[in-house]
């Protein structure tokens, strides 16, 4: 048994609902007790989704176990194909009708129904949500595209020849991070460069939808964390090639676009000449000069996290302090990221611990999900979502996508929003004693005013420092009069300073000499 | 799953026994679209600030318990949930030495604990996973400091609000014999989580009246402090508390049978019961109550005049749709199609049921389609149900009020009269304003 406050994915039936929820004419019918149907708020309510996710649950009770939780399953399931007149139904358990071992694809099986009936493995003890989204959604392409096999794909038939090159979006799902603005601004791209789409997938996509999967030429991955298990499968099964770039932020959509022009063989004909919006314009132009060296910590699902941590370096001109993801899944290709910034990689489902490394590095924004915005929130540091899992307001009303050019200028103002502005700052390192106009208030464009009290805590780190050196009042005055979001670091560089010099005191001088040695 | 209840019967042989009878109820098995009682730990954590609730459970679990709050996150929350994993269900670890490493991570942190609450969940049960001992045993190897209850808020076995149910049933299965020897005088014991000011408003009316020993229970340190002994009588604040009303009447408490504090009415017959019980004379009674009935009935009559006619149906949420149906029905004029309960508990609910009217169709349990069925072909003009059926509703153009905002809001008493009567009326006023469509 493991202690979870607080827990970044779900369990992996919820992750096949995000995939049913995305798609039409689906149902899901999901061996559950009472309670389990809490999950459909998360769409109703953190989506604002003007339907019920198309889920039934059996919600067997006590008075059931040992007798006829079977019976139940299967008379929900013929209840719910008569009512609900999907054109396919996927059946699986939850964590508790997963120890009763009713098998629901057996009993499916035994029901004789007359529509695709995909039964769901998705072991609860030791998966979680994202996982449980690829191995659903690859296992409705795989169950829903048997059919196709041996037909080939619009490649293999020449087709290619006369028509429009095509592909597939796969990925996108319910409750996803801006996943319904993406798929609109990569559609666009894509239309630009001369691909059409063939079926965006799960998301919107009917059981027939997934069928023709095989008449693309290509598969793009939009989130590998959902989409990249079925695209493997289309490309041993089908030879659909699939596209490795995410097309987050200004480099990546620019390479995204070189993958897809060579997949897609229009080397010769694509129209490149796409508006690549302002991000690169604004991120050069002088008033920028200040996001230099602002330090950042990232954290997220994979995907985002190292696109965002490429975006914040290459195009933001920050410094990245930290990058970590909390689905192990991707571990491999975020240590990798890590190591290229030569940062120490945090893989992690345990918030604590998260909230540990933001305190340690002291970084000036954090970028992160839901979670580690209410950890900036209490180290009082600014913050900026990047990845699910997120709340209401991360679903918003505008279009705001993360991908391709339009999701680059999305970023710069999301990202720079949250900071102290240039000339603003160096006011406020100057004059640090205006009774007005001092660290406390915290940024003059933001409503909220940040307390005395909490803004002390950007030097969360000083209780975690042993203290062998003592401060003289003259220098304890004299950090003060630092900047609060570079104060902790500079008290902890100054310890180590008088440490390294053998001095059991710390005087200003000792924290210009400190300042002056680590400055160098 | 219970043997019924009878608390109410032998001291009050009852003309309205028949009423309750006759009253059709529409009995419904199927797709439930309600919490498990693991949900009430959400209030009960902020009641009992010297208590963790210690979840042994799933995934499921954890996420339902962050995500049915609204997603609320707090610094380091009260609870928590142990996750089962694939060792333990192997049989490879043994849950008491994983629940004392877990336990003792959390008193570290906490060292002011008093009560550890180990609530089992859907899997624990499935898995007989018997929590109660391993309290008992924990217990002795922590010499109760902190103590450890164990109850189940599983949803194979209960509903949202039964969970405060169990939580309570437990803290009163523990009150001992200390508690019985030093309580000797008459007392009055109320029973069921109450809003912090409402707790305030009740304890100052029952010192006006006179009674001198009170005590409310979930309380922080409940059962150090709660006088209970021969001569204690009890009375509900909420009605979805039927086992610890059990316990109660099985440790010698008397049960005082009353409507519940919601509305003007409920208030006013809910102190009366009480005054009775303690023989307090109906003009003490009506002098203590006079200036907030006062208040409460004007404050009320606007609102009357607002919602006066429509038309209500109750989806099954909390077990509070029987007493919030009757005070929408006689104090505001509404009404009411259906009232959706997850359970009819007739005994507690009778003096409810007396006030009701046997002209509403009561449904106890959910077949939630078939209820949606019912619904769309009444157009109420307001239903009153939980978040995962809120907006799916409003854009079929019904007009809802989230329940769930019922358990979380101050609604007991005069002076909350018009609070509950306003978080009826506010969609109402909304969909007024709102030129869209």
């Amino acid at each position: 048994m493991k202690l979870s406050m607080w827990t970044y994915e779900g369990p992996p039936h919820v992750g096949a609902m995000r995939v049913a929820t995305g798609m039409e004419k689906l149902h899901y019918v999901l061996h559950a007790p009472q309670g389990d149907t809490y999950a459909d708020l998360l769409f109703t309510m953190i989506e604002r989704r003007d339907r019920r996710p198309p889920v039934t649950y059996t919600t067997f009770e006590a008075r059931d176990l040992g007798s006829d939780t079977a019976d139940i399953f299967q008379s929900t399931l013929k209840k719910t194909v008569e009512r609900e007149e999907p054109e396919a139904i996927i059946v699986g358990a939850s964590c508790t009708a997963e120890l009763l071992q009713d098998d629901p694809g057996g009993l499916s099986k035994s029901a004789n129904i007359d529509i695709p009936v995909i039964p769901l493995e998705l072991p609860s003890y030791q998966r979680k949500e994202n996982w449980g989204a690829a191995e659903t959604f690859y296992q409705i392409v795989r169950h829903l595209t048997a059919s196709s096999l041996g037909l080939g794909t619009a490649q293999a038939n020449g087709d290619n020849s006369k028509a429009q090159p095509s592909c597939n979006l796969l990925g996108p799902t319910a409750l996803g991070f801006r996943h319904r603005d993406d798929v609109i601004e990569i559609t666009r791209l894509l239309s630009t460069l001369g691909v059409a789409v063939n079926v965006v997938a799960p998301m919107g996509a009917t059981p027939s939808d997934i069928a023709r999967l095989c008449d693309a030429d290509f598969n793009i991955v939009l989130y590998p964390e959902t989409g990249q298990l079925a695209a493997k499968h289309l490309e041993k099964t089908f030879g659909q090639p699939f596209t490795k770039t995410i097309p987050i932020g200004i480099g990546a959509t620019k390479e995204f676009i070189d993958e897809i022009v060579e997949l897609a063989g229009l080397q010769d004909s694509a129209d490149r000449s796409v508006d690549e919006g302002n991000l690169s314009w604004w991120s050069r132009s002088i008033d920028s000069n200040y996001l230099t060296g602002k330090r950042v910590f990232v954290f997220g699902d994979a995907t985002h996290a190292i696109a965002a941590a490429r975006i914040a370096t290459e195009e933001l001109g920050f410094e990245l302090v930290g990058l970590g993801c909390y689905n192990r899944e991707f571990a491999r290709e975020l240590r990798t990221a890590a190591a290229q910034y030569n940062v120490t990689p945090l893989i992690t489902d345990d918030y604590l611990e998260v909230e540990k490394a933001i305190a340690e590095t002291q970084p000036e924004l954090v970028l992160g999900t839901q979670m580690e915005r209410h950890i900036a929130k209490r180290l009082n540091v600014g913050c900026a979502v990047i990845s699910a899992p997120t709340h209401v307001q991360d679903f918003p009303a505008r279009y705001a996508p993360q991908m391709g050019f339009e999701g680059a200028n999305v970023i710069f103002d999301t990202w720079v929003h949250p900071l102290v502005m240039g000339l603003e700052e160096h006011l406020l390192g100057m004059f640090t004693d205006d009774f007005e106009f001092n660290e406390a208030s915290g940024p003059s464009h933001l409503a909220h005013g940040k307390t005395p009290q909490t803004a002390q805590s950007g030097e969360t780190t000083r209780a975690s420092t042993t203290n062998v050196v003592n401060w003289t009042d003259a220098a304890e005055k004299e950090l003060k009069k630092i900047p609060f979001f570079v104060r902790g670091k500079a008290r902890r560089n100054t310890e180590t300073y008088a440490q390294l010099q053998s001095l059991t005191e710390i005087s200003v001088d000792t924290l210009y000499d400190a300042k002056a040695h680590y400055g160098q | 799953m219970t043997p019924p209840l009878d608390i109410a019967s032998p001291s009050c042989p009852d003309p309205g026994e028949r009423s309750v009878q006759e009253r059709p109820v529409l009995r419904e098995r199927g797709q439930r679209e309600v919490f498990c009682g693991l949900t009430s730990i959400i209030w009960l954590h902020r009641k009992l600030q010297d208590a963790f609730f210690l979840i042994v459970g799933s995934r499921t679990c954890a996420h339902l318990m962050q995500s049915a709050a609204g997603v609320m996150i707090f610094a380091e929350p009260r609870f928590g949930t142990a996750i089962i994993d694939d060792k333990d269900l192997a049989g490879l670890t043994d849950p008491f030495d994983e629940l004392r490493e877990i336990i003792d991570s959390i008193v570290a942190r906490r060292p002011a604990l008093k009560t550890v609450f180990l609530v089992g969940s859907c899997p624990s049960e499935v898995i007989k996973l018997d929590l109660s001992k391993i309290a008992d045993r924990l217990n002795s190897d922590l010499a109760g400091q902190p103590r450890v209850l164990s109850y189940s808020g599983s949803g194979i076995e209960t509903t949202f609000t039964d969970g405060e149910d169990a939580c309570l049933n437990a803290i009163v299965s523990n009150i001992g014999s200390i508690q019985q020897t030093r309580a000797t005088k008459k007392s009055l014991l109320v029973v069921g989580a109450l809003a912090d000011i409402v707790e305030d408003q009740f304890a100052r009316h029952f010192g006006d009246l006179g009674i001198e020993h009170v005590s409310f229970i979930p309380s922080n340190a409940t059962a150090e402090k709660a006088e209970f002994g021969p001569n204690t009588s009890f009375v509900l604040a909420q009605p979805f508390l039927r086992e610890t009303a059990r316990t109660l009447t099985d440790k010698g408490g008397k049960f005082i049978p009353a409507p519940f504090p919601f509305g003007l009415e409920g208030t006013r017959a809910w102190f009366k019961a009480i005054a009775d019980e303690f023989d307090i004379p109906h003009k003490r009674v009506n002098d203590v109550l006079a200036s907030a009935e006062t208040r409460a009935s004007k404050a009320l009559a606007n609102a009357r005049s607002e919602f006066e006619g429509t038309r209500v149906f109750f989806f099954p949420d909390s077990q509070l749709e029987v007493p919030l149906a009757r005070f929408l029905s006689r104090e505001l004029g509404a009404e009411i199609i259906e009232i959706g309960t997850p359970y009819l508990h007739t005994e507690i609910m009778k003096p409810e049921l007396d006030l009701l009217g046997t002209n509403i169709l009561i449904s106890e349990g959910q077949d939630v389609d078939a209820q949606l069925r019912r619904c769309r072909s009444a157009k109420p003009d307001l239903t009153v149900c939980g978040m995962g059926l809120g907006n799916p509703l409003e854009a079929e153009g019904l007009t809802t009020k989230w329940s769930i905002e019922l358990v979380f809001s101050p609604i007991h008493g005069f002076d909350q009269a018009l609070d509950l009567a306003n978080l009826f009326l506010k969609p109402l006023r909304r969909q007024k304003r709102l030129a869209l469509s």
